[in-house]
């Protein structure tokens, strides 16, 4: 199990779980990133940029620091 | 009887809100265009009923202000018009759930339903619709279809007969119903999507970047140009100018009323530069030296908008706007603010913490000028030579990009991180465009026109009272020590209060070297913003924090009048 920052691009996972508060985790819930869903990292900006990932068929960009406490199973 | 539209961050609520009422609104592609409710009236069983575009949400839980506005304005609806995005119909309902928690009579839009298809998405609306206990009714609002539909079938909202379930059942309760109702069969990319991931890669983003950040500056400068010198100005020279020329026959070429209407004829002719009447300057200023280059940056802002490329040009900012103790989607204000700063004020909103909003806000207040301003400046210095509008607007730059970097180290606090959906790019429509820009062409007239005159006219009357020679003594120190201005552009400063345009417009008349157009525009620019934007900061900032920022922005209108005073 690895954190979404630490996946390479165009990497699948699995959400196993939030790691942070309560208000983290309801943000990231209500965009539709929860355990069990998967989850594809499009592309990370340099210089500790933004992260890219693919959810639902849609697109998002979350901070480094949010994508870190995501811990994703990733398929072999 | 009030009804709500309500779901996610750009589905299409404002478009579906335009095509309900007739009251047009700023619709764009990307989530957070809505900032603030709008209401409008519908006929609804032979009454007259309010219509209310509430700001997109995610949850009834709300983050950050825009979604307060959503979950304040929940209780007051008797009826919700639920608009859910057919392509992401998981996640959409979520909120859905949330919504008909509520026991309102409810109807679901799926709008974008052309999209779903064409991504191969297909949804069982009979049976979503007994599942949720609602109607259901596909739309597609951008080309109206479905719309007369939603509306003959708004008298069938009910209140879902299904008990209301809790957060952890929610989720499993929406895979059931995506179960039941929908297939996805696979698609190719297509070359749209392609270029959504290579527009966000990390060096062919900043590429593209650069590249459109030049031709939006090219065409701008293009068509403003081309406008004003082929077109406004030919028009207002050959046919306006005589016309006022017999007007100022009547007005006997002099006296009271010949100078406020008329202004001062200048070598016995109208010079809609320096005459400075209501009719001359008045008018010349915001139609033919503005409307220009505010008509081609809301074309250009209108296409990049509803392509759908401001979100992705928030993730490649992210980086910067960090050092600034912002992220990436506080690029949206300042874009905005580019346009005017009123809405860049507003859309300050889409920033989850207090300390965001004011870093944002005094930043695109003091260092963003707006289009007119810009316009203004471009004719005032631009005659001096590209050198020197080079330097205002690096100064512009320097004072946005360090005021922010101080700004982040001294408040206290931490910045959030960038969380935003990166919608698809879409093919703007172009009616849509076309709307967009006129209403906001028309916007700006209306509110340009009745300050302009207003400044016109107020700098007449002072200056017949003889207060401006008054103030010009007492600023004297600061204005032609510090800066190296002449005392008469006290006046221009004043004016600055109620309109930028007009002020910069009044420093032509004076003479000025290329370094003191260079002063005059750069502190015009900083020292404090005009009243409009004053008001909008009050109300979103607060009357304390707004004082806050006015002082930095005067002090920082002193040292760098006073610096390029120096240098230049």
């Amino acid at each position: 199990m690895i954190s979404l920052a630490d996946m390479k691009v165009n990497q699948i996972g699995t959400v196993i779980r939030v790691d942070g508060g309560a208000g983290l985790a309801k943000r990231l819930e209500a965009m539709g990133i929860r355990e069990g869903k998967n989850i594809t990292k499009l592309n990370c900006m340099m210089m500790r940029g933004p992260i890219i990932v693919k959810i639902n068929g849609c697109q998002v960009a979350l901070g480094r620091g949010m994508a870190k406490k995501i811990m994703v199973e990733v398929g072999t | 009887m009030k009804i709500l539209l309500m779901g996610n961050p750009n589905v299409g609520k404002s478009v579906i809100f335009s095509r309900l009422t007739g009251v047009h609104v700023i619709a764009s592609n990307y989530p957070g265009t809505t900032v603030e409710y709008t209401k409008g009236t519908l006929k609804f069983e032979d009454k007259k009923v309010e219509l209310i575009d509430v700001p997109g949400t995610y949850t009834l839980e709300p983050a950050c202000e825009a979604e307060k506005v959503a979950t304040e304005m929940v209780k007051e609806g008797d009826l919700i018009i639920n608009v859910v995005d057919s392509t992401n119909l998981e996640r959409n309902l979520y909120l859905t759930l949330q919504i008909l928690a509520l026991k309102k009579p409810t109807v679901v839009v799926l709008n974008m339903w052309d999209d779903a298809k064409h991504r191969g998405i297909k949804i069982d609306l009979e049976k979503l619709g007994k599942l949720l206990g609602v109607p259901v009714i596909p739309t597609v609002a951008v080309t109206g279809e479905g719309i007369k539909n939603l509306y003959t079938r708004l008298k069938d909202a009910k209140v879902p007969p299904h008990p209301t379930y809790s957060k952890d059942e929610r989720w499993l309760h929406i895979g059931e119903i995506i179960d039941k109702v929908q297939v996805v069969t696979h698609h190719h990319h297509t070359l749209i999507e392609k270029f959504e991931d290579a527009s966000i890669a990390p060096f062919f983003g900043i590429l593209l970047f650069l590249v459109v950040l030049a031709t939006s500056f090219q065409i701008i400068r293009f068509i403003g140009e081309g406008l004003i010198g082929y077109a406004f100005d030919p028009f207002f020279e050959g046919i306006y100018a005589p016309l006022i020329m017999k007007l100022s026959a009547v007005l006997g070429h002099g006296g009271f009323f010949h100078d406020i209407f008329v202004g001062k004829l200048i070598n016995g002719s109208i010079d809609f530069g320096q005459s400075f009447g209501l009719v001359t300057t008045g008018f010349y200023v915001p139609v033919v030296m503005v409307l220009p280059y505010v008509f081609s940056f809301y074309l250009i802002l209108g296409v990049l908008e509803d392509v759908g490329y401001l979100p992705r040009l928030a993730v490649l900012m992210d980086n910067i706007m960090h050092r600034l103790g912002l992220h990436g989607a506080a690029i949206i204000p300042m874009i905005l603010g580019l346009g005017c700063n009123v809405p860049g004020a507003l859309s300050t909103r889409i920033l989850e913490s207090k300390r965001e909003k004011f870093i944002a806000a005094t930043l695109m207040a003091i260092a963003i000028p707006c289009m007119a301003q810009t316009a203004m400046i471009i004719g005032l210095v631009g005659s001096y030579g590209g050198r020197y509008l080079a330097i205002v607007f690096g100064t512009l730059f320097i004072v946005w990009f360090s005021l922010g970097f101080i700004l982040n180290k001294v408040l206290k606090g931490e910045s959030p991180e960038i969380f935003l959906e990166i919608p698809h790019y879409r093919i703007p429509n172009i009616g849509a465009l076309a709307k967009k820009l006129w209403m906001r062409l028309v916007g700006f007239l209306l509110e340009a026109i009745p300050f302009v005159l207003l400044g016109v006219l107020l700098v007449n009357i002072l200056y017949t009272i003889g207060f401006i020679e008054m103030i010009s003594k007492i600023t004297a120190p600061i204005v032609t020590v510090l800066w190296g201005l002449p005392e008469s552009a006290i006046s221009a400063l004043m004016v600055g209060f109620l309109r930028k345009d007009v002020a910069v417009g009044m420093l032509r008349p004076l003479n000025l070297t290329a370094g003191q157009a260079v002063v005059g525009s750069a502190v015009l620019a900083v020292y404090f913003p005009c009243v409009a934007t004053f008001a909008v900061l009050i109300r979103e900032l607060g009357i304390k924090d707004t004082f806050k920022s006015a002082l930095i922005m005067m002090g920082t209108a002193l040292i760098i009048g006073t610096v390029l005073n120096i240098v230049l």
